[in-house]
């Protein structure tokens, strides 16, 4: 492993325990070679300016501003009313533990 | 495992069953009990399915026949064997999304899409194979074992909907539903012989679609010929009060206009899609596909879509990004498996994610974390949100010359299993003419287009501007009637 790639094992231990993702030593180091691939790759994005080009996070924006494909409803918020949902037997059915009441999982404190 | 399945002879069309079954020259019942019969003869061989449920399948069934004997109006669909992509759910019916981390779950509740094909009367054989979470090319990242291509078992389906694509290829069902992050629908068509549909963002609600990158994810079809695939498409369509993305237009009957033609039509075909790393044999079943579109009267103009090159980027970066937040839900606290034994919950979360997802998962949503992480926002998750919006304003100033346009759906025909599953950059670029559609929420067919030498499937793909679903079947009919 060198010390010359983009991603290194110390960034993918701390990537790793931020999406509680528990590695093995052999994964780390093939997550370090995978993610630093990727993202050479990746990196030829920076070549593009972009510096007066808005973000688009949704299709939706890009609809609302061809009026012609759209209507303007789009835009629109939905009614904020009480509806039925699903019942705690069923929501609980497929749970790995329960008292019935509440999802139960181990001791949340660490000593 | 080395026997290729002899493809059929082309199966009874949507329309003809139905009519079939109307006039009580079949049943429902014996339809169902063929494609029973089928998956069990054909499906060792292939692994399309991970669950088989006769009973349902019956019971489904049965309740057309009811109707036939009746004389009642039969729906839409009556009697039409289908298979579900297992990412979406079917009350009742196990949905493992192709994850260990999904094992054993039965969700309370059935995807809209699916709800739409049951009120129209389709007949559900089962749920097939996928790559994990949809994430995939080949279908080999399922956790349940690789799809294999009915044309040619040592080589991939396609991913990630390659259970779907690989059913109708093999004959086993008339149709299935699918879904399409980057490419899912369309590269498992082209791969496999068959005409997937990627709908328009916000055409098909998203409800009860297991969520992988949730700006992208769509719900398409699959099927033998290009009418089906447009009835199917008009009957999952729709507003659903469920996905606040689905669209209230009004759903156009999709086999109103099939055999208008092109004559007339303007169709583009942009030079970044014929460019280095295109397979010899596709680009020129593709250039003849488009001679014969010529050739029935459309326009055919060259056009450019200048930031093609930075699509695939674009999209690992944004469906990593988001698929590290979906994912995230997956914690062995409310459904699916959990890790015995750990101490603590955070100890089990972990344990839980490590033991119950596969190496691409994991390795997507370590990248994803990384890009949305302190320091690396701006330049990596930002930075691609920009470049989709260029690529959308690319498609946006093409469809003001054209009606659609004419592309490979993938560079090659279908490799072989194992050929790309060390390299996740070579995998990736397999999604090189279809992530562009994702990004920009645009329309989308693959159709069969010619196969190679060595008698592989190769897909031409067909876009349209967003909602321009009824142009691009039409066009799609006419290269499958001309084929």
């Amino acid at each position: 492993m060198s010390e010359a790639e983009r991603v290194s094992l110390e960034d993918v231990r701390r990537v790793a325990e931020l999406a509680h993702l528990e590695l093995t030593p052999d994964e780390e180091s093939r997550m370090s070679r995978d993610l630093s691939a990727i993202l050479d790759y990746v990196a030829q994005l920076a070549r593009l300016d972009t510096s007066h080009v808005a973000p688009m996070a949704q299709v939706a924006e890009v609809l609302a501003a061809s009026a012609d494909t759209a209507p303007n409803k789009l835009s629109v918020l939905r009614h904020d009313l009480p509806r039925p949902c699903l019942t705690r037997d069923r929501a609980m059915a497929s749970a790995p533990e329960t008292d019935g009441i509440f999802f139960k999982v181990p001791k949340v404190i660490e000593r | 495992m080395n026997q290729t399945v002899s493809p059929l002879a082309a199966p009874p069309s949507i329309a003809s069953l139905r009519r079939a079954i109307a006039r009580r020259e079949t049943t429902a019942a014996a339809v169902a009990e063929a494609a029973l019969a089928r998956i069990a003869d054909a499906d060792p061989a292939i692994h399309a399915f991970l669950t088989v449920d006769a009973t349902l399948a019956r019971a489904q069934a049965a309740h057309i026949d009811q109707l036939a004997v009746a004389g009642d109006p039969l729906p839409p669909l009556a009697g039409v064997p289908f298979g579900i992509k297992d990412v979406l759910t079917v009350e009742g019916m196990p949905a493992t999304a192709g994850s260990k981390i999904l094992e054993g779950y039965r969700p309370p509740y059935t995807c809209t899409a699916v709800k739409k094909l049951s009120d129209a009367g389709a007949v559900f054989l089962g749920k097939l194979n996928c790559d994990e979470f949809a994430m995939g090319s080949s279908n080999e990242n399922s956790a349940y074992g690789p799809v294999h291509n009915p044309h040619d078992p040592g080589r991939v389906p396609g991913g990630s909907s390659g259970g779907s694509a690989a059913a109708v290829a093999a004959g086993m069902v008339t149709a299935t539903l699918g879904t399409d992050t980057g490419g899912s629908i369309r590269q498992p068509a082209s791969f496999c012989g068959v005409v997937g549909v990627l709908p328009t963002y916000g055409r098909v609600s998203r409800y009860g679609l297991i969520a992988f990158a949730s700006s992208l994810d769509r719900i398409g079809p699959f099927a033998a010929n290009v009418r089906d695939a447009a009835t199917v498409l008009g009957v999952i369509a729709g507003h659903d009060p469920m996905d606040a993305t689905s669209s209230p237009l009004p759903v156009p009957d999709y086999t109103a206009d099939l055999d208008q033609g092109v004559r007339g039509m303007r169709l583009g075909v942009p030079s970044e899609y014929f460019a280095e790393g295109l397979d010899p044999e596709v680009r020129s079943a593709i250039e003849s596909g488009i001679g014969k579109l010529r050739a029935a009267g459309a326009e055919i103009v060259p056009i450019s879509l200048p930031h093609t090159r930075y699509a695939i980027p674009a999209y690992y970066v944004i469906a990593t990004a988001e698929a590290s937040s979906n994912l995230a839900r997956f914690d062995g606290v409310r459904y699916g498996f959990r890790a015995p034994e750990s101490d603590t919950l955070a100890s089990m979360y972990r344990r839980t994610r490590d033991l119950g997802f596969g190496a691409e998962v994991k390795r997507r949503i370590l990248l994803g974390t990384y890009v949305l992480s302190h320091g690396y926002y701006d330049a990596y998750y930002r930075k691609a949100q920009q470049v989709r919006r260029l690529l959308a304003d690319d498609f946006l100033a093409a469809f003001r010359q054209v009606d659609a346009i004419l592309t490979p759906t993938a560079p090659t025909p279908a490799f072989r299993i194992g050929e790309k599953s060390d390299d996740p950059v070579s995998m990736y670029l397999a999604d090189i003419y279809t992530v562009t559609a994702s990004l920009a929420g645009i329309c989308g067919v693959s159709v069969p287009c010619g196969q190679s030498r060595g008698g592989l499937p190769i897909g031409m793909q067909i876009l349209g501007p967003h909602f321009g679903e009824a142009t691009v079947f039409r066009v799609a009919q006419v290269l499958e009637t001309r084929g």
